[in-house]
C-alpha cells in the first residue's frame, strides 16, 4: 500500500491518462491486471471526436500520438466512472480538461456525482489547440485553474505537466501555489514523423507527442528538478515498462509511477512492475517505497 | 511500425459499391482474419481485413472508404499491419461452416482458400442484399458446398443466412466462422447459442479504431474490456456472451450507439 495525497494506492503503479480509460470496463481490466490506481481518459465539457487517423504510430524509439482529446463529455462519462468505482477497490482519478478555469470546474462538478477519488488536470496535452499545453505553458493560467478547481472540489487535485516548456519547474511551482496536492510529470514530448514515401506527416494532426522508452530520460530529469523545487508529491510518468524504469523515476523523486504505452504488449505490465518494485525493496531491506523516493538527490 | 508504402497494381469491381485492390506488397505472414490499417494520405486511416494475402476489398461507407474506392492502378496507400488476431486455423479432417453477410465474406475468403488447400470439409452460407452484392461466391464454391440467401430473392434463397442455418445441423461442424454486419452476426450467435455450439464459432468484429495497436482503449468491449484491435478482431462465441455484442458500439468520441 502506498499513500499519495491521502489516497491509498494498492501499489505504486497507476494507469496513465489517455490509455485504456475510455470505458469503465477497460479500467476494471487494468485494475485486475494489477494497477494500483487508474486515471481516466481526459474528459471535457463537450463530446469531441478528436483528430483524424493515423492517431498513433509505433516508431523504432517509442510511439507518437495525436488523439485530440476524444471523449464523450462529462455528462456521458459519469456512468463509466460509476461502473469502475463500483467494481474496484483502488482510487479512480478523473482526468479533466477545459479551455479555461470555468470549464475545468464545470467538468469536475459534472463528474462529482460519481465520486472520483481525485482529479488530474490535463494542462499538458501537446496537440489540442486551446487546451492542454496551450494553457499548461503559462504559469499564471496553471495557477488560476488549479486554484479554481481546488476551491470547487473536496478531493485531491493533481496537475499533469508538459515537458514542452523552457523550465517545467516554473509550471510546477505555479501548480503548487494554486494549491495542487501533487504534480504529475511528464506528458508526452512534442514530436513528428514524416512518411518518406510521400512527404506527408503521418499523424492526422501532422504532429503529436512522443511516449515510450525514448522519453524516460527526459521524465527522470524533469522529476529530479521538480523534486528539488516543490514540497508536494510528484507522480512520475514517461516511458516506464519495467520495475527498473519505475525505480529510476522514484529515485529521481516520484512517489508513484504511471504507466501508459507499455500496456500495448500486456495489461499485466502493472503486476510485473509492482511485484518487481516490491522484490527490489525487500532485497535492499527497505521498509517501503518512501526509503527510496528522491534518493538520487543524496548520492553526491 | 510506420505505414508501408503500397502501390495498387490491379483493381476488381466486385459489386456496384465494392472494389478489391491488389498491392505490390504481399503480407505473407498474415493469418486470415487479421487486419491492416489503411492510410489514405491526407484523408484518414481505417481498419480493413485482408481479402487476399496482398489485397483488401473495400465497400464505400464513409469519407475514407469513398476516397479509397475511387483510387486506381498506380495510386498508393500507406499500410500498417498485419495487426490483431486472426481465425483459429482448421485442420485437415475438420468440418467447417462459413457464415458471411455482404462484404463480410472478404475476411473469410482467405480462410476458405486455406481450407481448400488442406482439404477440409467446407459448407458456406453467403448472404447478401441482392445478387449484385454477392461477392467471392466462387472462392467458397471451390472449398465446398455453398448456400446463398438474398434479402430480395434475386439469388438463392429469399431471406437471411439465419433462415438457412435453421435448416442445417450446425452441431456437425468443428469450426464455425462468421463475418458480416453485427446485427446479422448477432442473429447467428443467438442461433448457435440456442444449440450450445457458439463455443465453436468465431466472429470478426468491427469497432471504431483510433490507435489500432491496443493502447488507447477506444475499441474496448463491455464488460470485459477486451480490445477489438489487439485482443480481437476475431472473438470466440464464448467471449461474446452477455457482452455489448449485438447491442451497442461506441462512436469516435466514445458515446454508445445502438446496433
Amino acid at each position: 500500500m502506498v499513500n499519495v495525497t491521502g489516497l491509498d494506492l494498492k501499489n505504486p503503479t497507476i494507469l496513465a491518462a489517455g490509455i485504456m480509460g475510455t470505458t469503465g470496463a477497460a479500467m476494471i481490466r487494468m485494475v485486475k491486471a494489477g494497477a494500483g490506481a487508474v486515471v481516466t481518459k481526459s474528459i471535457g465539457p463537450e463530446p469531441k471526436i478528436g483528430h483524424s487517423n493515423p492517431s498513433m504510430i509505433q516508431l523504432d524509439c517509442g510511439y507518437i500520438n495525436a488523439m485530440g482529446l476524444p471523449n464523450p463529455s462529462y455528462a456521458d462519462f459519469v456512468d463509466e466512472i460509476r461502473i469502475v468505482k463500483e467494481a474496484v477497490d483502488v482510487p479512480v482519478i478523473a482526468s479533466i480538461f477545459g479551455g479555461d478555469a470555468t470549464e475545468f470546474v464545470q467538468v469536475a462538478e459534472g463528474l462529482g456525482s460519481a465520486d472520483p477519488d481525485a482529479f488530474e488536470l490535463n494542462v499538458s496535452c501537446p496537440h489540442a489547440d486551446g487546451y492542454g499545453a496551450t494553457i499548461g505553458s503559462d504559469p499564471a493560467l496553471v495557477e488560476d485553474i488549479t486554484r479554481t478547481v481546488r476551491d470547487a472540489v473536496d478531493v485531491p487535485v493533481w496537475v499533469k505537466l508538459t515537458p514542452n516548456v523552457t523550465d517545467i519547474v516554473d509550471i510546477g511551482k505555479a501548480a503548487q501555489r494554486g494549491g495542487a496536492d501533487a504534480v504529475v510529470a511528464i506528458n508526452t514530448v512534442r514530436a513528428m514523423a514524416i512518411d518518406v514515401a510521400s512527404g506527408y506527416p503521418i499523424l492526422g494532426n501532422r504532429f503529436g507527442g512522443l511516449s515510450g522508452a525514448a522519453i524516460r530520460p527526459i521524465a527522470v530529469k524533469c522529476i529530479y528538478d521538480l523534486y528539488q523545487a516543490l514540497d508536494i508529491p510528484i507522480i512520475g510518468v514517461g516511458g516506464v515498462s519495467t520495475w527498473q524504469d519505475s525505480v529510476e523515476l522514484i529515485m529521481a523523486g516520484a512517489s508513484a509511477v504511471q504507466i501508459g504505452s507499455a500496456v500495448v504488449d500486456s495489461p499485466y505490465v502493472f503486476r510485473h512492475v509492482s511485484n518487481g518494485i516490491e522484490r527490489y525493496l525487500d532485497e535492499k531491506d527497505h521498509a517501503g517505497i518512501e526509503d527510496i523516493i528522491g534518493i538520487a538527490h543524496e548520492m553526491i | 511500425m510506420r505505414p508501408i508504402d503500397t502501390r495498387i497494381i490491379r483493381t476488381i469491381q466486385e459489386t456496384p459499391s465494392t472494389r478489391t485492390f491488389f498491392f505490390d506488397v504481399s503480407f505473407d505472414d498474415a493469418q486470415p482474419g487479421q487486419f491492416v490499417m489503411v492510410w489514405a494520405r491526407g484523408v484518414d486511416e481505417v481498419p480493413m481485413t485482408l481479402s487476399y494475402i496482398n489485397a483488401i476489398t473495400v465497400q464505400k461507407v464513409g469519407d475514407c472508404t469513398s476516397h479509397i474506392v475511387a483510387l486506381s492502378e498506380g495510386d498508393s496507400l500507406g499500410i500498417r499491419g498485419p495487426l490483431g488476431n486472426g481465425f483459429t486455423m482448421p485442420e485437415k479432417d475438420e468440418r467447417i461452416l462459413f457464415v458471411a453477410g455482404g462484404v463480410g465474406s472478404a475476411p473469410l475468403a482467405p480462410l476458405a482458400d486455406r481450407a481448400t488447400s488442406i482439404g477440409a470439409s467446407v459448407v458456406s452460407v453467403l448472404g447478401a442484399r441482392n445478387s449484385d452484392e454477392l461477392i467471392f461466391e466462387e472462392r467458397f464454391s471451390q472449398a465446398g458446398e455453398v448456400y446463398v440467401t438474398t434479402d430480395d430473392g434475386s439469388s438463392g434463397r429469399c431471406g437471411f443466412v439465419t433462415d438457412q442455418l435453421l435448416d442445417m445441423d450446425v452441431a456437425m461442424f468443428d469450426h464455425i466462422y462468421v463475418c458480416g454486419p453485427e446485427i446479422m452476426m448477432y442473429k447467428v450467435f443467438e442461433n448457435l447459442r440456442d444449440k450450445q455450439v457458439h463455443g465453436r464459432a468465431e466472429f470478426s468484429l468491427h469497432r471504431y479504431f483510433k490507435c489500432g495497436i491496443g493502447v488507447c482503449g477506444a475499441c474496448c468491449m463491455d464488460p470485459t474490456g477486451l480490445r477489438v484491435c489487439k485482443d480481437g478482431p476475431v472473438f470466440n462465441g464464448l467471449q461474446l456472451e452477455s457482452s455489448e455484442f449485438g447491442k451497442y458500439k461506441r462512436s469516435a468520441c466514445g458515446q454508445k450507439i445502438s446496433i
